[in-house]
């Protein structure tokens, strides 16, 4: 060796002295890493803060209680009690007489108007179901509560101004000073949306639901789940344990990365063209959301099923070989359970992009405005990411915590979807 | 891919010893297929003949020819790479997942050649077991490790059967006393010992006529060695048994004939106590006389 001869202590000092900068290149990365994480943190914390400032108010739902007679000459004046004429009655004459009942002095057509226009236009179809459910209410007093029109719902979380000139509030002076009353006399209050949690879209913002938009997503995933987790599983096995590997091999696997890179547009586009157009599927259908998801998905379960396939150890397999286990049961016994967990957390990452994904499913339909919730996989829905990008478009200013408040049941559903994830993956995870 | 990367995955060192003085040992060139002593025993269970294998490029045996005896230990021993345990994984047809790997020659089991296209490599393999260098328990239970093998070959009727098999392999192992309490007990909560006797409980509840050992005491202390290779005595009477080992004290104790390797060349056969006392290949000498290895 060419170094210089040098007594120990003077190495000591050699060794002392790079420590101190050792010590410092540690330091600088741990504060980066501090301040990147903090970062994040603080934005994740606006950020939630935002969302659920703003989307809190759509889990509520202003309400009025009004003391309704079924008045049996307004619903059923020939005394049939045959569904048809209960369906035809003006459930609207019921609501403006109890409206009528409680503020007497109210004269004349425009001030009925206005006065009937608290309530939504929704509330006589809520009548309606309940008269036709059970005809005996006919004739009874109940003191229920209706659902209030959506400027009321916005009076009532603050956001109408008061101060403002008569001509651009939503309410008129009239109208508040008839709230007013009703607050004080305890029959105006916010109350849970059932609506919001059941309901599917509609042009009206206090009529809106989310529930659509929830089946929707979860039939679709369902199905992507049950189609891309066996395909990508099964030629993630095919492809490291049994293909040989050549030049075709070698090809496959680049494009499998090139498709993990490819816009999810694109998907959409070949969903079009392929499952609709070709094979004539229906449109706005989970099926074909499912299929385009399944095909954006798979390029991800692929590739982690393949690293966790390669992360088991070859003496698993040597072990199963020598026993005289065929290829596929050393696979199936041994090789796979091990590799279960890398593949599920594959499966997570690529299952969480599938439901944020909004962008495929505009090509195919699934953007189309739906109010019936979907009873299975080819009824026309859509998912709750193209229900956050229509409600965020639309301009009736109710649907701005509609938009919050869809966004906040996306998290909900990624959240129950990674935790039921994490614990399937935990139940499988075992020591080598 | 890479046959190298192959090849180290699968536990095998191809790099020549890098100990090995120059001049020293290398005299002649050495001629392939010329082993000294005798190859032939009467009624082998294994007849090799030209056996040869290629991994790419690479010729990794060349032309040994070696027949193994029924209730006998044959011990190969050599210098790292000199293709000891490439040799013994051709034996149950191991070398067949190693992605470019060859191998010529004829290897008989019991007079029909194991590269047969009606010998099926499964049922080869339960009939030639194997324990490796490094205790490879299953991720299961201990139970379940000994009955894996009676399982997929379907040798047991019933649970009963089942339970009886698992219950004399693990005593034929010498493991049953220490684990009959826990048998639900995670195969790899054992000690390093008790892993490796559980692999040959494992290897001999398929009741196979041949077992390899690869090594199987170089990840073990003096103490597990020695009862494995008690074990190995006991299970002469009943199996033939080729090991491959890096100690030349262990073959000289288990085994009855010793085979030495020399970069893939079978170099010499014999006698174990004449190999060790009177070797008559200069390379064989050099080796067990501690001049290199």
């Amino acid at each position: 060796m060419n170094s210089p001869r040098r007594t120990p202590k003077e190495t000591q000092a050699i060794v002392e002295r790079s420590l101190n900068r050792r010590y410092w290149a540690e330091r600088r990365f741990r504060a980066y890493g501090f301040a990147a994480v903090t970062a994040g943190m603080a934005f994740l914390v606006y950020l939630f803060f935002v969302i659920f400032s703003n989307g809190l108010g759509a889990f509520r739902q202003t309400q009025i209680r009004v003391e309704l007679y079924f008045d049996p000459a307004v619903i059923d004046p020939a005394g049939t009690r045959n569904t048809d004429d209960l369906l035809a009655a003006d459930y609207q004459a019921l609501i403006r007489g109890a409206l009528k009942a409680k503020f007497p002095d109210v004269e004349g057509r425009v001030a009925t108007r206005e006065l009937s226009r608290l309530v939504s236009g929704s509330a006589s179809f809520t009548l309606q179901r309940r008269v036709t459910a059970d005809p005996r209410l006919i004739g009874t007093r109940e003191s229920m509560w209706l659902m209030a029109g959506d400027a009321v719902d916005l009076f009532m979380k603050g956001q109408v101004d008061r101060k403002l000139p008569e001509a651009e509030r939503p309410l008129s002076d009239q109208q508040i000073a008839w709230l007013d009353k009703l607050k004080a006399e305890d029959s105006l209050e916010l109350r849970f949306n059932k609506t919001f949690m059941t309901n599917g879209d509609s042009r009206e913002p206090e009529n809106a639901g989310i529930w659509g938009a929830v089946a929707g997503s979860f039939y679709t995933l369902l199905l992507t789940l049950l189609l891309s987790f066996p395909i990508g599983v099964a030629a993630a096995i095919y492809l490291e344990e049994f293909a040989r590997k050549n030049r075709w091999t070698d090809v496959i696997e680049v494009n499998i990365n090139n498709l993990a890179a490819v816009p999810s547009i694109v998907f959409g586009l070949l969903g079009l063209a392929v499952f609709i157009g070709f094979f004539g599927l229906p449109r706005s259908a989970p099926l074909v959301g499912a299929m385009v998801l399944t095909l954006l998905t798979l390029p991800t379960i692929i590739i982690a099923s393949r690293a966790a396939l390669k992360a088991v150890p070859p003496s698993i397999r040597e072990a199963a070989l020598g026993m005289g286990a065929s290829k596929i049961q050393m696979v199936m016994h041994h090789v796979l359970p091990l590799a279960m967990p890398g593949m599920l957390t594959g499966t997570i990452i690529g299952m969480a992009r599938a439901l944020g994904e909004s962008a495929p499913l505009l090509m195919i339909g699934m953007v189309a405005f739906i109010v019936d919730i979907p009873k299975g996989i080819t009824d026309p829905s859509t998912v709750l990411p193209v229900q956050v990008y229509l409600w965020s478009d639309s301009p009736e200013r109710g649907f701005v915590e509609k938009t919050s408040g869809a966004i906040i049941v996306l998290l909900a559903f990624l959240v129950l979807m990674n935790t039921t994830a994490v614990i399937l993956r935990k139940r499988f995870e075992r020591r080598w | 891919m890479d046959t190298a990367v192959e090849v180290e995955r699968a536990g095998i060192n191809l790099k020549p010893s890098g100990r090995m003085p120059d001049g020293e040992v290398a005299l002649a060139p050495i001629e392939s297929g010329k082993t000294v002593g005798n190859i032939e025993v009467e009624d082998p269970i294994f007849r090799c003949r030209d056996v040869d294998v290629y991994y790419g490029a690479k010729h990794a045996i060349k032309k040994v020819g070696i027949d193994v005896a029924k209730s006998q230990v044959l011990a190969m021993i050599g210098p790292s790479g000199c293709g000891k345990s490439t040799f013994l994984r051709c034996l149950n047809r191991m070398n067949d997942t190693i992605e470019g790997a060859r191998v010529e020659g004829s290897i008989m089991l019991d007079g029909k050649d194991i590269h047969d296209k009606k010998q099926d490599v499964v049922q080869l393999r339960a009939r030639v077991g194997m324990v490796f260098q490094k205790p490879n328990p299953f991720p299961k239970s201990i139970y379940e490790n000994v009955a894996y093998g009676p399982r997929i070959h379907g040798l047991a009727a019933d649970r009963v059967e089942l339970d009886e098999i698992v219950h004399s392999s693990l005593q034929r192992a010498g493991l049953w006393e220490e684990v009959k309490d826990r048998l639900q007990h995670p195969g790899t909560s054992l000690s390093g010992g008790q892993q490796q006797r559980l692999c040959i409980a494992r290897t001999i509840a398929v009741n196979p006529e041949v077992i390899l050992m690869d090594e199987p005491c170089s990840a073990l202390d003096p103490i597990a060695t020695a009862r494995i290779e008690d074990l190995m005595e006991e299970l002469r009477q009943s199996y033939a048994i080729v090991i491959v080992t890096h100690s030349m004290q262990q073959a000289a104790r288990v085994s009855q004939r010793t085979a030495y390797f020399h970069l893939g060349d079978l170099i010499e056969v014999g006698e174990t106590d004449r190999i060790f006392t009177n070797p008559r290949h200069k390379l064989t000498e050099d080796y067990i006389t501690g001049r290199f290895g």
